[in-house]
């Protein structure tokens, strides 16, 4: 039953004293799916990713990331998926091919599927000349681009991407958005965050979270025909407009 | 200012400024009151220092072992080591047979004290009431080494009064203490002046470089830079609580030192404390020097740690005699400020010799201070 | 007299060119928007004219001053709001508040009038520390302090990056109210829908200058006609649009493709075409191009210029 569910999550709840951060979200994602996850700053997004990466435990619910309970099976949760951050992507003081052989490595997998794998994703970025570049001295775009290939170089079932076209040229972010239409093609899950309404359309549903709680799940087409509104960035600020909580 | 410099008046704007002055030195409170961990650190450093090196001291003596290297070889010298042999505190283990392997046998370390006696012993003690003995320990363990010595001068001296007891004349044995590898013989409490330049250098020079360099990886530096506070201001106000912190730690020390390890100030302290502001005053501009250098706190830490710490603990003093270094470090040791001042404070401090004899120490001090002062204020940049 | 100049600067750090000869003006009560992608040398650019770096080339005057001689008196009328949280975390919000009030010789009653708007919506979390402050709390409080001592211009470097869409509006409701102040305004931003906000922009990649006008000016002079594709199977549409013998250029933006025709458009025989390939629920329209599209545009020809 969880084969074609990549992430099925039920009434996920994380309090930190009297704070309930995610309050009883319910949810589940398909295998090749683009899930973008939507909340304003404080909304509860970071601490509900966390929950799905393993790394944090949920106080009540559960929560199945590629078929394995993220309480209780974080080790093997961790195995199946990939990650990546605007704040976190690459080594910045490691070359682009030491980036790649490191990301392998963790994730165990073996010296040939390292190398084959690195030629390969330098070919389809056209990298393959910066090879030996150091990562620091990529341009922004090309960095965020190489770090989504290594975020899903071991073929993890679900990927988390946390903002990952901050501050990208729109050139850039586009061609970003075609790599990861290709890993879905591939039937690779997507969960993804951004503060960029128009990349909300991108995905083939999207939620959005007010105070803790989905305020609203649909494709974004159905999301602007429920609220008669001509963008998503309309249905984002009627929703989030109606926040009580502000500041955490 | 632009407001308060046309109609306020020049005493008016000064005033603003001391206030923007005052303001700055409160924020900088703030951080050191709220990061509780480091001001636990800062205030509780020198009192653990202390407390570790005072007690780390041993000053009691079992099982010393003693070679002996006898050329009277006559009735004295033979009862007195026999004394030495009964004496629960020292075991006799070898007898040495010429001078040359006193050196040898320090170095394997199994040895710590080498008796010597002058030739003709008993005759030069009967005859002219005096002779002569070395009493050689290694120095580099000179607070071991300075009881071991008392302990055995005291048999020395015990030996020379049972004779008198039989005889008219008063005898006498002076021993000649002599330490290898530390032949100024340094204090025992040498740690007292060695654990105040570490800390102080700690405090101004490490702390103040983070607090600054704290400000450029926030971001803050870059508002405050774009506002009309002058640069020199910010400098100075972040310096200033560090200034307070290093007094209060240099006050603990001293009464810690004096009170708890009953080790007295022996000269004036008016001088032990104008040495003191010096060394602050140094290690603040060697701290802003490193400010204007280094952008990140990591950086920060390590420069301090590695390029002050480390050769303020090793090349001072403070932990190995600098006479018994190689000469090379010697050298070295030779632009490490702590040096000079832990050598200052010492003379002053624990030998209770007047200013007039660290005035090289403390002339060296005045010149760090003002080469490095004019460097850092040179370095430092009024942009990013 | 314009409230910011800038006429050839340039600026290199090592073998990198940042900033290329760069020329403009802002005029006093403007809002002028920087619109750009990380790392196209905004951050660079206000911090010359914040006086914070100087030029390697050119000149420039803030208020009329110059920056490189002057910069002590222009450090005294601006506000300045770094693209990094430039607060301290470990005060609380009130504190932060003081303390640069007090370094810009003022207090917060002298001037709150001028804040009251902004600081009233965090003045309930006022004893709270700034380092736990949500991304658009932060933001409110350091264009506070950036407002406390009545600055006559503004330079904010990326006030938006990171915060919310709801915050976001928010904020340019905020700037377009100060700017009714009398407050001339540089901002920059990595956001292209935020420059339709802007009285002028200026759009820089690469440390040059691609285009400066307002947005309607900028978005008039888009040279083709360009028409919004839809359809039922969006994620492969684009691939099939571009392998249309017709289609210049196309780009996704989300719920639709923007698409421009080689030769004169005809968007009739493109829905044909598409409907060849098996797509259904098809829409084409001719649209008025986004800002995104004019920058788009213009840093292709820049590109292909080099």
């Amino acid at each position: 039953m969880e084969i074609e569910r990549a992430i099925r999550v039920e009434e996920l709840t994380k309090r930190f004293g009297d704070f309930t951060a995610v309050d009883h979200i319910s949810f589940s994602v398909g295998r090749g799916e683009i899930f973008g996850f939507l909340g304003a700053n404080g909304a509860g997004k970071t601490t509900a990713m966390r929950m799905l990466c393993g790394l944090s435990i949920p106080t009540s619910g559960v929560g199945y990331v590629a078929g394995f309970n993220v309480a209780t099976q974080s080790e093997e949760v961790k195995k199946k998926i990939g990650y990546m951050s605007q704040k976190f992507s690459l080594y910045e003081d490691l070359k682009v091919w030491e980036n790649l052989r490191l990301f392998g490595g963790i994730y165990g997998m073996s010296g040939r599927a390292i190398a084959e794998g690195t030629d390969r994703i330098l070919n389809e970025l056209g990298f393959a000349a910066e090879r030996n570049t150091l990562v620091k001295s990529l341009p922004l775009g090309w960095k965020q681009k190489l770090a989504f290939s290594v975020s899903i170089f071991h073929e993890p079932k679900v990927v988390f991407l946390d903002e990952p076209t901050g501050g990208v040229d729109p050139v850039t972010r586009r061609q970003f958005w075609e790599l990861i239409y290709q890993a879905a093609e591939r039937g690779i899950t997507i969960f993804v965050t951004t503060h960029y309404m128009d990349e909300a359309e991108y995905c083939d549903r999207v939620s959005i979270m007010v105070d803790g709680k989905i305020k609203a799940l649909d494709t974004p087409r159905n999301l602007r025909s429920t609220f008669g509104v001509a963008s998503m960035d309309e249905v984002f600020r009627r929703l989030a407009r109606e926040a009580e909580r502000k500041g955490d | 200012m632009r407001c308060s410099a046309g109609w306020l008046g020049k005493r008016n704007g000064k005033e603003i400024e001391m206030k923007q002055f005052l303001s700055f030195i409160r924020k900088e409170f703030y951080h050191i009151f709220r990061d509780r961990r480091t001001m636990l650190i800062l205030l509780g450093m020198p009192i653990v220092q202390i407390l570790l090196f005072g007690f780390a001291i041993t000053t009691e003596v079992k099982e010393v072992q003693v070679a002996v290297f006898d050329p009277s070889r006559d009735v004295a010298t033979q009862q007195i080591v026999e004394s030495f042999r009964e004496s629960p505190y020292f075991r006799l283990v070898e007898e040495l047979d010429d001078v040359e392997s006193i050196h040898t046998i320090f170095k394997y370390g199994k040895i710590n004290l080498v008796i010597v006696f002058g030739e003709n012993f008993a005759e030069n003690l009967l005859h002219t009431g005096e002779a002569s003995v070395q009493l050689i320990t290694d120095g580099t363990e000179p607070n071991q080494a300075s009881t071991i010595t008392a302990y055995a001068s005291n048999i020395l001296a015990d030996y020379a009064a049972s004779l008198a007891e039989q005889g008219s004349l008063p005898y006498q044995i002076v021993p000649e203490i002599q330490m290898l590898y530390n032949p100024q013989s340094e204090s025992a409490y040498n740690f007292v002046p060695g654990v105040m330049g570490l800390i102080l250098m700690l405090i101004c020079a490490m702390m103040t470089s983070i607090a600054i360099v704290r400000e450029k990886e926030t971001g803050t530096m870059e508002v405050l830079l774009a506002s009309p506070m002058k640069p020199i201001y910010i400098i100075l106000a972040k310096a200033v609580p560090y200034f307070v912190l290093s007094i209060l730690n240099l006050v603990t020390i001293l009464l810690l030192a004096v009170f708890v390890l009953h080790v007295p100030v022996a000269g004036s302290l008016v001088s032990l404390l104008f040495v003191s502001l010096v060394f602050i005053f140094l290690a603040l501009s060697l701290g802003l020097l490193i400010s204007t250098l280094i952008d990140t706190q990591m950086a920060a830490i390590l420069a301090s740690g590695m390029g002050l710490m480390m050769p303020t603990m090793l090349l001072s003093g403070l932990i190995f005699p600098i006479a018994s270094m190689p000469i090379a470090l010697q050298w070295i040791s030779l632009i490490v400020p702590a040096r000079w001042y832990i050598e200052a404070v010492r003379k002053i401090m624990i030998q209770g010799v007047g200013m007039e004899f660290a005035l090289k120490e403390l002339g060296v001090l005045l010149l760090m201070t003002a080469v490095l002062l004019v460097v850092s204020l040179k370095k430092f940049k009024i942009r990013l | 007299m314009y409230s910011v100049t800038a006429s050839h600067i340039s600026k290199s750090y090592g073998q990198v060119r940042a900033l290329d000869d760069i020329s403009f003006t802002v005029d006093k009560g403007e809002i002028f928007g920087l619109i750009g992608p990380d790392g196209a040398g905004k951050t660079t650019l206000f911090r010359i004219l914040t006086t914070l770096l100087l030029p390697d080339a050119g000149s420039a005057t803030v208020t009329g001053l110059d920056v490189v001689k002057d910069f002590w008196r222009i450090r005294n009328g601006i506000g300045y709001m770094p693209g990094r949280f430039s607060l301290y975390p470990d005060l609380t919000v009130e504190e932060n508040l003081t303390f640069f009030a007090t370094v810009f010789h003022t207090t917060i009653e002298e001037n709150y009038s001028l804040i009251a708007d902004i600081y009233k919506q965090i003045e309930p979390f006022k004893h709270r520390k700034a380092g736990k402050l949500s991304g658009g709390m932060k933001q409110k409080l350091a264009l506070s302090c950036a407002l406390i001592h009545k600055p006559t211009v503004l330079f904010l470097d990326e006030p938006t990056t990171g915060v919310d869409p709801v915050s976001r509006k928010e904020f340019w409701e905020m700037l377009v109210h100060l700017k009714s102040q009398g407050l001339s305004i540089l901002v920059s931003t990595p956001y292209m829908d935020e420059a339709s906000l802007c009285d002028r922009i200026a759009l820089i990649q690469g440390g040059r200058f691609l285009r400066i006008d307002t947005p309607e000016r900028i978005i008039e002079s888009y040279p083709k006609p360009l028409f919004s594709v839809c359809a039922s199977r969006m994620r492969s549409l684009l691939g099939d649009l571009r392998a249309c013998r017709q289609v210049d250029s196309a780009f996704s933006f989300g719920a639709s493709c923007h698409v421009t025709f080689r030769g004169e458009p005809d968007s009739a025989e493109l829905a044909d075409e598409l409907r060849a390939k098996g797509y259904v629920d098809l829409w084409v329209e001719e649209i008025r191009p986004t800002v995104e599209d004019c920058f788009m545009l213009l840093s292709k020809e820049s590109d292909d210029g080099n």
